[in-house]
């Protein structure tokens, strides 16, 4: 009776699981299945014929997606470049040196994530257009820099505040300056954090939708707005490809997370 | 010599800088232009966007806060089972399989939903295919409904990886000891673990609210028709009219939104140090 009512139970257990699986991985399921239907329409269930048709059509080196990736990838590098450049010094002042009103300067990079982005954005656009840089890459890296700055900003702290401080002041003790001292030790030490906040902001920059709609267009299409115009469009095909290259990083990036970002570093995170 | 506290603050300036024009100044034009008509104070806008877009206001709430309450739901449900299961095939399984969607772009999410939820999407195929639902029955789910569907699942996997880290932190020895007094693994995750990890849950929805009052391309594809968020309706004024005007008393409205959350994350953490 015991043994009938566990079995039961199990039965129970893995029909839920098999639920939750169904619609986490439909979805994901479906949008492949749209990138290989050549033809596909009620009343049939799956595609009508299969092909690659489209994929070659993406992927043609002439093509709209190509060019798109280009782009994005592009806009990407240089987000991480320059959200690097500001970070790396700013992590460093909030994690080692005496900052007046320190609290107030790490919220003030967490805001821009904290508010509704739309509305900020429609004003970043009205006032690159009155700059005469509304549509252009530099725009939309700009706004992607703000944006992801909280990560780099954040990350890097946490990664410099982990690096043990006894081992700058042995480098100092023989002799080192201190410029030398951060290039030969802590900033090699604070390396995995710091490229972990780098490929946070590439990532960041890739999938961002919102503010390039509203500074890059009509000049700049990433990869998203490709994707946009594609669905609002009606063809589900190039718009299920491209989802799917959009897709590839970010679950790369969800496995090997850990990895990059140790515990140590993580548990800093925002202190 | 530069002192520590100049070369900190020296060090710390270029970002600050760019916070401060990209986000802080356009802020700024939002509010003016949101409250202010040649240069002189008025409310017009706000009556305005209140005409038009009344329906749309109370939509975007009950959509966003149904979307928390579900995904607090099924993150609690994750992470609980993630802590306090039993079965090792089970737990692993889940863990394996959750976090999928955690860094996926709500535009890829929202494609995805387009056809999976569509009327001849997947879901209603299976179902068809497993003798649940007659094909006549097929309704299409892009509407309220898929948007709902579309933030939980997006924003649950993120809930529950906080709270799951948060339940593993406990002391396992008061859960133990709930156990071992009899208590259900239910009641033990409602009324010993949970109430300890009350404000990492309270934090990551207010993290998840504030993501959904931003995303403009899930409504925007998953549902085209009215009623509809309000991201969509900004984004309307300024393409179809260029009315920024009504648009930025809009922004407004969905600063509120966004500060009302805050305020009652704030209020909470409050009232629960008040009696210690």
């Amino acid at each position: 009776m015991i043994r009938l009512a566990a079995s039961a139970r199990m039965v129970l257990a893995a029909s839920l699981l098999a639920a939750f699986a169904f619609v986490l991985i439909g979805p994901i399921l479906n949008l492949a299945l749209w990138s290989v239907a050549e033809r596909w329409y009620t009343p049939y269930k799956l595609p009508v014929t299969y092909g690659t048709r489209y994929w070659e059509q993406v992927f043609r080196p002439t093509g709209d997606a190509m060019a798109s990736l280009g782009t994005s990838v592009w806009i990407a590098v240089l987000t991480v470049a320059f959200a690097l450049a500001l970070s790396i010094p700013a992590g460093y002042a909030l994690a080692r040196l005496k900052l007046p009103m320190r609290a107030l300067f790490m919220v003030m990079f967490l805001l821009p994530q904290a508010f509704p982005s739309v509305a900020i954005y429609i004003n970043v656009a009205r006032i690159f257009y009155q700059l005469g840089i509304n549509g252009t890459v530099l725009a939309v890296v700009l706004v992607h820099t703000a944006h992801g700055l909280v990560f780099s900003v954040w990350i890097a702290a946490a990664a410099f505040a982990a690096v043990d401080k006894d081992l700058e002041l042995a480098a100092r003790n023989m002799g080192a300056s201190p410029l030398r001292a951060f290039f030969t030790v802590t900033l090699p030490l604070a390396a995995p954090g710091i490229i972990a906040s780098g490929i946070f902001v590439f990532l960041e920059s890739l999938d961002e939708f919102t503010g390039t709609f509203f500074v890059g267009v009509p000049q700049v299409t990433t990869l998203p707005l490709l994707l946009y115009n594609a669905a609002m469009g009606g063809n589900y095909q190039v718009a299920s490809i491209t989802a799917l290259i959009l897709l590839v990083p970010s679950v790369l990036f969800m496995l090997f997370i850990e990895r990059f970002l140790r515990a140590d570093v993580l548990a800093k995170v925002g202190t | 010599m530069l002192s520590q506290r100049h070369l900190a603050l020296l060090l710390i300036t270029p970002g600050l800088v760019l916070v401060a024009a990209l986000f802080l100044y356009p802020l700024g034009f939002s509010l003016i232009s949101a409250f202010s008509k040649d240069g002189a104070f008025t409310l017009e806008w706000f009556a305005k966007a209140f005409e038009l877009y009344s329906t749309d206001m109370v939509f975007t709430v009950v959509i966003v806060l149904t979307s928390c309450a579900l995904t607090a739901l099924a993150a609690i449900v994750i992470a609980g089972t993630l802590t306090l299961g039993e079965n090792r095939w089970i737990v692993g399984t889940l863990r394996a399989l959750y976090r999928w969607p955690l860094f996926i772009p709500f535009i890829v999410a929202a494609q995805c939903m387009r056809t999976f939820l569509a009327k001849n999407g997947l879901m209603n195929n299976s179902f068809v295919s497993l003798g649940l639902m007659e094909p006549l029955q097929a309704v299409s789910y892009l509407d309220w409904r898929g948007i709902i569907a579309t933030f939980v699942w997006k924003q649950t996997p993120f809930v529950a990886l906080l709270l799951a880290g948060a339940l593993a932190s406990i002391d396992r020895a008061t859960l133990e000891a709930g156990r071992n007094l009899g208590a259900s693994r239910l009641r033990v995750l409602v009324e010993l673990a949970l109430p300890q990890v009350m404000q990492t849950l309270l934090v990551a929805l207010v993290l998840s609210f504030v993501t959904m009052l931003s995303v403009l391309s899930v409504p925007l594809m998953v549902s085209g028709s009215q009623p509809t968020m309000l991201t969509v309706d900004m984004a309307f004024r300024i393409n179809a009219y260029g009315d920024y005007a009504t648009a930025n008393a809009l922004g407004v409205i969905t600063y509120l939104i966004s500060a009302g959350a805050a305020i009652l994350y704030l209020r909470r953490g409050l009232s629960q140090e008040a009696p210690r």
